[in-house]
C-alpha cells in the first residue's frame, strides 16, 4: 500500500496506478541481425531488481498517462517520478539498497 | 530417524512428550559439498531428499537464509490439482499428484493432504468453453476431470449462489476429485527431517551472497556463515531467482510480485471443498481448524515485501461475498503475502544454466505448492544426471529462444 504521486494529477493511492513493467527497454534498431538469445533476452530477460528499480506507470483511473518512477521495491518508497523521455535519476541516487530484508 | 506410529505416540504419550528427538540437526556447514541447494523451501527441502533417495547422493546442503518453509512454502493456500491444460504440464503436475499420494507414508509423516477435490468455476460462456476444453484434455493425459452443472455444483457447495442474475453468473465449472489441499509446515518438516535421516545437512539461518565461479564453472556459494564449495549448486529459491542468478551473472525472464491471502475466523464446517475462479481472481476453502482460506491475484508491481495492496484483497474479498453471499458477516483473522516468481508463460524453469555447475528452479509463480515433490523430483534427476528428466525437458531456459513456451495462462495464470 503506497502513494504514488502522479506528475499531472499529484499524489493518489497507487490503487488508482497500473504498473507497466521495466522502464527503458529498448526495441533493438535490427532483429533480424540478432540471434535466437539475444531476441529472447530483449523479449523476456528482465531485472526484477531488489531493490530501486525503474519502471513505468500508467494513472489508468485518472487522467490515463504513462510516466515512469523509480521506487524500491522492498519497501515501497518511490525514489522520484519522472516523465517518459526523461532521464532516470542519478544511480546514486538509486543507492538505498532494501531495507529490510525478506 | 525415530519413526512415528502409534505404539510411538502412545509411550511418548505416557511420558509427557518430553523425550521426542529433535527432527533434524542443525550442523555448521561443511567447507564442501557435491551438491548445494540454495533455499530451504519444499522445493529445496524435496529436491536434497530425492538427491540423497533416489540417486545415492548424501553429501548435500541445503542452505536457507531465515528458517525452513519460511517462504512461499509456509505462506500458500496449499491447493494441489493437475488438471493443467497442455501435456507438458499436466504430465508434470499428475507426477506430482502421484507423488502427493504416497507421501505421508514415504516420510512417514502425516502432510494432511486432503482430497476434497478442487473445483474451478465458469462465469461466462467463453469460461464454460475453456472449461470443456481443459477438462476433455485432462481425461486424454488419464487425469480425473469432470465437468459440472450449476446445480451439481450447488449439490456439493449449498453456500454457493447459483441465481442467474448474480454479479458473476455460476454457468458450470471443472471439478478434479482426487485435488484437494494439504498442511503446507507439514511437507517442510516431513521432506527436512527424512533428507536430515540420509545424512543431509540443512543450514538455516545463512544467506547465500555470492556465486563462486572458477574459469566460468559454478564453484560454490559466499554464505553469511562462510565459503561453501560445491559441485554443483541447485537454486530454488522462489521469489529471489532472480537475485542469485544476478549473483553469477545470469539474466532470467522472471518478475517477482507480492501475492496475498487471508484467512476468517474459524467457522463450523460448511465448506469441503476448494472453489477457485480464475475470472473473479479469488478462491476458497475451508481449513480443518474451521478458517475460511482465501487467496488473491497477485498485485501488478515488482515487490520483494511479502505484503501487498490493500486494494487486491478488497477485490478477492469482493468476488467472494458476491459468490458466497452467506460469508459477508465473517470477520478476517489474519492476512500476509509471499513473493512469487512469475514466468511470462506462466509455467516453472527447471533445468540446466548456460554456467556450468549452476542449475535452476523457479517460475512457479502462484502455483508451486502443489509440485513441491514432483519438483524435487526432476531437478534431483537433472543435478545427479547433468541433464533433464523426461518431465522437465520441456520446462528449461532454452524455450524462451527456441519459442517453444508452453501457455498456461489458461490454467495457471491466476488459479494457484
Ligand atoms: C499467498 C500465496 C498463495 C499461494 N497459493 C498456492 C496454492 O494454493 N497452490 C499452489 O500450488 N501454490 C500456491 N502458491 C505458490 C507456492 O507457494 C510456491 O510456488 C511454492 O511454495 C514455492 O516453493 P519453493 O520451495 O520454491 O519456494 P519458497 O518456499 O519460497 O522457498 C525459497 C526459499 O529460498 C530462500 N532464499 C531466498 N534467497 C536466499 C538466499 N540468498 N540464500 C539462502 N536462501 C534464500 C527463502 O528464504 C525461501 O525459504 C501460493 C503462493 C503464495 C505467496
Ligand atoms: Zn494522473
Amino acid at each position: 500500500m503506497f502513494l504514488i504521486e502522479c506528475p499531472w494529477c499529484g499524489r493518489r493511492d497507487q490503487g488508482e496506478f497500473s504498473c507497466g513493467g521495466e522502464a527503458h527497454i529498448v526495441r533493438p534498431a535490427s532483429p533480424d541481425d540478432l540471434d535466437d538469445e539475444s531476441w529472447a533476452d530483449y523479449l523476456f530477460n528482465r531485472k526484477n531488481p531488489k531493490g530501486v528499480h525503474l519502471e513505468q506507470w500508467v494513472h489508468i483511473q485518472g487522467c490515463g498517462r504513462w510516466f515512469n518512477a523509480a521506487r524500491n521495491t522492498v519497501s515501497n518508497k518511490i525514489v522520484s517520478v519522472y516523465k517518459v523521455g526523461e532521464e532516470p535519476p542519478h544511480p546514486e541516487k538509486r543507492k538505498p539498497v532494501p531495507e529490510s530484508g525478506q | 530417524m525415530q519413526r512415528f506410529s502409534a505404539l510411538r505416540l502412545l509411550g511418548h504419550g505416557l511420558t509427557g512428550h518430553k523425550h521426542w528427538r529433535q527432527s533434524w540437526r542443525h550442523p555448521e556447514p561443511k567447507r564442501e559439498y557435491d551438491v548445494v541447494i540454495v533455499g530451504g523451501g519444499g522445493h529445496g527441502l524435496a529436491t536434497a531428499y530425492y538427491l540423497a533417495r533416489e540417486h545415492g547422493m548424501t553429501n548435500i546442503a541445503v542452505v536457507e537464509k531465515g528458517w525452513i518453509g519460511g517462504g512461499n512454502t509456509g505462506r500458500n493456500t496449499t491447493i494441489v490439482r493437475s488438471n493443467y491444460l497442455w501435456d507438458e504440464a499436466a504430465h508434470l503436475y499428475e507426477k506430482s499428484l502421484k507423488l502427493w499420494e504416497g507421501l505421508s507414508h514415504e516420510l512417514n509423516f502425516n502432510v494432511m493432504f486432503s482430497q476434497r477435490g478442487v473445483m474451478n468455476l465458469a462465469h461466462s460462456l467463453q469460461d464454460v468453453r475453456d472449461a470443456e476444453r481443459r477438462a476433455n484434455a485432462n481425461v486424454l493425459n488419464g487425469i480425473d476431470s469432470e465437468i459440472l452443472t450449476p446445480e451439481q455444483i450447488r449439490q456439493k457447495v449449498p453456500l454457493i449462489s447459483i441465481s442467474p442474475t448474480a454479479r458473476y453468473p455460476v454457468l458450470g465449472a471443472t471439478f478434479q476429485p482426487r485435488g484437494g489441499v494439504a498442511r503446507h509446515d507439514a511437507i517442510t518438516w516431513g521432506y527436512a527431517r527424512a533428507a536430515d535421516a540420509l545424512g543431509v545437512d540443512i543450514i538455516q539461518n545463512c544467506e547465500v551472497t555470492g556465486v563462486l565461479k572458477e574459469s566460468g564453472h559454478v564453484v560454490g556459494v559466499e554464505t553469511t556463515r562462510g565459503v561453501i564449495r560445491a559441485r554443483k549448486v541447485g537454486v530454488v529459491a522462489a521469489g529471489h531467482s532472480s537475485v542469485i542468478a544476478q549473483m553469477a551473472g545470469l539474466r532470467l525472464p522472471i518478475e517477482s510480485h507480492p501475492l496475498q491471502a487471508f484467512v476468517s475466523e474459524p467457522c463450523k464446517p460448511a465448506l469441503d471443498t476448494v472453489v477457485m475462479s480464475n475470472a473473479v481472481h479469488a478462491y476458497i476453502s475451508q481449513s480443518d481448524k474451521g478458517e475460511f482460506v482465501v487467496g488473491a491475484g497477485i498485485d501488478g508491481y515488482n515487490g520483494y515485501s511479502q505484503s501487498g495492496g490493500y486494494n487486491v484483497i478488497e477485490g478477492a474479498v469482493a468476488a467472494i461475498v458476491e459468490l458466497f453471499p452467506t460469508l459477508s458477516r465473517i470477520r478476517l483473522m489474519r492476512q500476509w503475502g509471499g513473493i512469487v516468481d512469475v514466468a511470462p508463460d506462466a509455467c516453472p524453469i527447471i533445468g540446466l544454466t548456460p554456467l556450468k555447475g549452476l542449475y535452476i528452479n523457479c517460475g512457479w509463480g502462484t502455483g508451486g505448492f502443489k509440485s513441491t515433490p514432483g519438483s524435487g523430483w526432476v531437478l534431483a534427476h537433472t543435478i545427479a544426471h547433468n541433464r533433464p528428466h523426461e518431465l522437465n525437458l520441456p520446462f528449461t531456459l532454452e524455450r524462451f529462444s527456441s519459442g517453444a513456451l508452453i501457455d498456461e495462462h489458461g490454467a495457471a495464470g491466476v488459479a494457484h
